[in-house]
């Protein structure tokens, strides 16, 4: 019944809007005169003016955009490569927004300045060799130079330099919806694992026959403890679809693929304790636990998480693991209180 | 020739019923105004289930009658469901991308354009011209009825990645819903494919007498480069679905390796995921194109005739087609950083990505400069061709940081993604449509669009899109994944509750505002103005062509092409617009070209 009505409702207001304008013409037509969708030199004026309020206040909101919303964003890096894709996404940024300040108020500005005047004509101009080399030539160079910033970054983010230290190795199994972690135990080396092998507790699949996974750590709760100023490499496997491996504390982000493995390597230089204590963060967790006392939720303790980032079916949304980064005494008396591969089967 | 054209004539004489009129009609006017009005129903059901997504988002606990109406078993007690919240958004994407921007913006002005603006009588062949309406209207159907089957339409997300894709047991929507959508595509391949081919042959063989490719106006241009994008990509989108569609019904492993999903081992062995990425991206980068291409083919043109001004660089212009479609073909694995593919191929895609940039640069400057010292008549098309200046440049510099593979990291399929893609190609092509809507309304229905509504049209639809896309940045960099049902399962993103409501007021009014435009469409359509030949004093071919449709466009003789399109406010002419059938007159010096 209330659909019924919100539809005649409608219905009618469509009619209603159709009878308005009806009359509306039926009246310009009783005056006489020009065909009042004709554009006038007022419209011209009141949309000109219009679109320059527009573009203030298009500039306008940005900045308020900037200064309001600056608590949600992400506190800085908690890993080594990831400061430097932060000054690079500063550098980006900042270009950006210098191009977006100029360019959009000009061209907001040009559509009031010239707005329309039946008295008035335009200029002919159908180009200008000078002006259009310097526009080609300009973001040409300072593209160049964002490039070789860019891939200079990009190398050095993804071939890390491993020559001062073996990077502690663990596998992070994804499969719908859930995570696991796997560490390579005291030969810091993964044993063999396949889907075909999971079976009963071997959950992950780990080759039983292979030695190397004897001494293989598998964490029984969904988190991963990482031992803060050393390098990692997350080796990824999924069992079922396509999950992606999103930290973006540490700007850290890997497709996990079926039939093939994935890795990426990288450093985390704070740990979970200390990222408490960033400003920023504490900041951030005030007004989170604000909102969440307002809906008599229980307040909330800031920490690295782990998410999937490629929709992977129902509970993509919930499919989440918690990172701990420790100190490497604390690390070290969390794994010696984990079984290994060998003590669980 | 002129014997060939009586005889073509003189068939349509006889045999005008309605049925080859307004149905099976061969006419590319008539064909235009089949694909926009589809296009309108599609975008209707696209923007509506965003709606519907975005109340879900807003208030992910509260209970909203009008979803369990709309989604049935799927929106119990007013809570939709993760699986249908899934296919939503898989649904407005596939609707949105192929069905609004591709087939609904091309379709409608290519066919409208083409042959009207060149020059010709008709399409090359308006045989195949039917056939390719007829597939599109054929792939919609089958689209919508994915909607009602059991097991739910499609939810893989409108890039339908294989395993998830590929597997019934992983979701539901990979069941009958995907088997419908993998056919629906096949057909609206088909249809893209027949069109594009006429729109190419026809731009190459039946321009007028003086029509010299220098002389097209940009919209021709603009088309003529799309249909060879559509050519060249749509079908290796084909046969990444004919793989697919193997996959998943004849047990091939082209995509799948190693599976285990529901406790269920596969026997699938040796395929890559990834090949399927490499295929879809190679159409799904030109397609975006294929997208926005047509929009600024419109806007140059109705910026340059409604700021009385030629538009500023056209070579420039036509060579940024040109650089922009090249390129589309070379950067197709910016999509895909993250796959674990070998990082120097990263880098090589990231080179040519942002080398787009530059052309896209000329673009947005030439725009701009058109504006100076023009005599900006601010009609309701010419503010959305503003509008998508606006929109291109605000999304097209987020693409700087997306393209940078090192930059991608942390805010690839963020809502930092969602807001660059819909800003700079959803936006920015959808104000192109309603731009050249407005704009061409006079030539499909011989009637004026209500101006008022027009404006209202655009300050609601304009001031929407930017309160709804732009907040998205924020959340992107605030490292919230897309496609979650909620966020409330991390109270790290509990903060964004309000961005989140605000977004989704922005899109509810936006959403609900397109009403002006659907009514001031109809109503114009039948009871509208009747306008003049030529009413925004327009220097291109349509103009010339009787208010009335003629099958075969222009009675008599066809028009003889003097001029460039751009003769606006020459110096030394009387008028300040000079179409391009007007000869040169003596002394006078041509220009443009």
């Amino acid at each position: 019944m209330d659909t019924f009505l919100i539809i005649l409702v409608a219905i009618l207001a469509v009619v209603a809007l159709g009878q308005i304008v009806r009359i509306f013409e039926l009246s310009t037509d009783i005056k006489g005169g020009a065909d009042p969708n004709d554009v006038t030199d007022k419209d011209n004026h009141i949309q000109g003016t219009l679109m320059v309020l527009a573009g203030v206040a298009l500039v306008a909101s940005f900045f308020w955009m900037v200064y309001s919303y600056s608590d949600i964003l992400l506190p800085v890096s908690a890993s080594e490569h990831g400061v430097q894709i932060d000054n690079l996404w500063d550098v980006s940024m900042w270009l950006i927004v210098i191009v977006f300040l100029i360019t959009q108020p000009v061209l907001f500005y040009f559509t009031y300045k010239y707005r329309g005047n039946k008295a008035k004509k335009a200029v002919y101009m159908e180009h200008n060799n000078t002006l259009e080399f310097v526009w080609t030539i300009v973001p040409a160079v300072v593209l160049a130079g964002l490039i070789i910033y860019g891939l200079t970054t990009w190398s050095n983010v993804m071939n890390p330099d491993h020559s001062d230290e073996e990077p502690l190795v663990i596998e992070v199994f994804a499969k719908q919806f859930g995570w696991t972690a796997r560490y390579a135990g005291s030969d810091n080396q993964l044993g063999n694992a396949n889907v075909r092998f999971i079976e009963g507790t071997n959950s992950l699949g780990v080759d039983i026959n292979d030695t190397k996974s004897f001494d293989d750590v598998i964490t029984q709760m969904p988190e991963l403890h990482l031992p803060v100023g050393r390098t990692v490499t997350l080796k990824f496997r999924s069992q079922d679809v396509i999950h992606s491996a999103y930290l973006p504390h540490f700007r850290v982000q890997m497709n996990c693929v079926p039939g093939t493995s994935t890795h990426f390597s990288f450093k985390p230089t704070v740990t979970t304790a200390d990222i408490r204590k960033e400003e920023h963060v504490i900041q951030k967790v005030k007004n989170i636990n604000e909102i969440r006392a307002a809906k008599g939720e229980e307040p909330y303790e800031y920490d690295y998480i782990l998410l999937c980032n490629k929709i992977c079916g129902a509970a993509h949304y919930n499919m989440q693991m918690k990172v701990i980064v420790e100190t490497q005494e604390e690390f070290d008396k969390w794994m010696s209180e984990q079984k290994t591969f060998a003590e669980m089967l | 020739m002129a014997s060939h054209d009586e005889s073509h004539d003189h068939d349509h004489h006889h045999k005008v019923t309605f049925w080859n009129k307004y149905v099976f009609s061969e006419d590319h006017k008539m064909i235009s105004k089949q694909f926009l009005v589809t296009g309108m129903v599609m975008g209707v059901i696209g923007v509506t289930m965003s709606l519907l997504f975005r109340l879900q988002l807003a208030w992910p606990e509260k209970s909203w009658p009008i979803l369990e109406t709309l989604l049935g078993k799927w929106g119990a007690d007013g809570v939709m469901t993760p699986d249908i919240y899934l296919a939503l958004v898989t649904i407005h994407g596939t609707i949105m991308v192929f069905f609004v921007l591709t087939a609904g913006l091309s379709g409608t002005f290519s066919n409208l354009l083409i042959p009207l603006q060149i020059g010709a009588r008709d399409m090359a062949s308006g045989f195949l011209n039917m056939l390719s309406y007829w597939f599109f209207f054929l792939s919609s159907v089958v689209m919508v009825m994915s909607l009602f089957v059991e097991s739910g339409p499609a939810s893989a997300g409108w890039t339908i990645y294989p395993p998830l894709s590929a597997l019934p047991q992983a979701m539901p929507g990979s069941g009958m819903g995907m088997t419908l959508w993998l056919v629906s595509m096949a057909i609206f391949i088909i249809s893209s494919l027949l069109g594009s081919l006429n729109y190419i042959v026809t731009v190459l063989n039946l321009r007028t007498k003086g029509m010299s490719m220098t002389r097209l106006p940009l919209t021709i241009w603009a088309f003529f480069v799309t249909a060879i994008l559509g050519v060249l990509s749509f079908p290796v989108l084909f046969s990444a679905a004919l793989l697919l569609i193997f996959d998943r019904s004849f047990g091939t492993s082209f995509y799948l390796s190693d599976i285990m999903v529901s406790g269920e081992l596969l026997s699938n062995a040796g395929g890559s995921p990834i090949l399927f990425q490499h295929l879809f991206w190679f159409l799904g980068h030109p397609e975006v194109y294929i997208i926005i291409l047509p929009a600024f083919g419109i806007t140059s043109e109705v910026i340059s005739t409604n700021a009385r001004k030629p538009i500023f660089g056209y070579r420039a212009m036509v060579g940024s087609i040109m650089a922009i479609a090249i390129l589309s073909f070379i950067v197709w694995g910016h999509h895909m950083f993250m796959t674990g593919m070998n990082p120097f191929l990263g880098s090589v895609f990231t080179f040519t990505t942002l080398l787009i940039a530059i052309p896209s640069a000329v673009k947005a400057f030439n725009y701009i400069t058109t504006l100076w010292k023009g005599n900006l008549r601010l009609t309701p098309a010419m503010l959305f061709s503003i509008g998508l200046v606006s929109t291109f440049i605000t999304g097209g510099l987020t693409g700087l940081i997306l393209g940078d593979s090192a930059l991608d990291i942390n805010v690839h399929d963020t809502y930092f993604v969602v807001a660059h893609f819909h800003i700079v190609m959803g936006l920015s092509a959808i104000f192109g449509m309603f731009a050249g809507v407005y704009h061409w309304f006079p030539r499909m229905y011989g009637r004026r669009m209500i101006k008022s509504l027009g404006y209202m049209h655009f300050w609601i639809t304009f001031v929407c899109a930017y309160g709804v896309f732009f907040p998205m940045h924020f959340m992107g960099m605030a490292g919230l994944p897309r496609r979650y049902y909620t966020n409330t399962s991390f109270p790290m993103f509990d903060d964004m509750a309000d961005i989140n409501v605000l977004i989704s007021v922005f899109a509810i009014v936006g959403g609900i505002a397109q009403v002006l435009f659907l009514f001031n469409f109809f109503y114009s359509a039948v009871r509208g103005r009747k306008s003049e030949q030529n009413p925004w004093k327009s220097n291109t071919l349509e103009w010339t062509a009787p208010v009335e449709h003629l099958h075969g466009n222009w009675p008599g003789e066809l028009p003889t092409v003097h001029r460039w399109p751009y003769d606006y406010s020459k110096p030394g002419m009387e008028e300040d617009y000079v179409p391009q059938n007007v000869p040169i007159k003596e002394g006078e010096v041509e220009t443009g070209h």
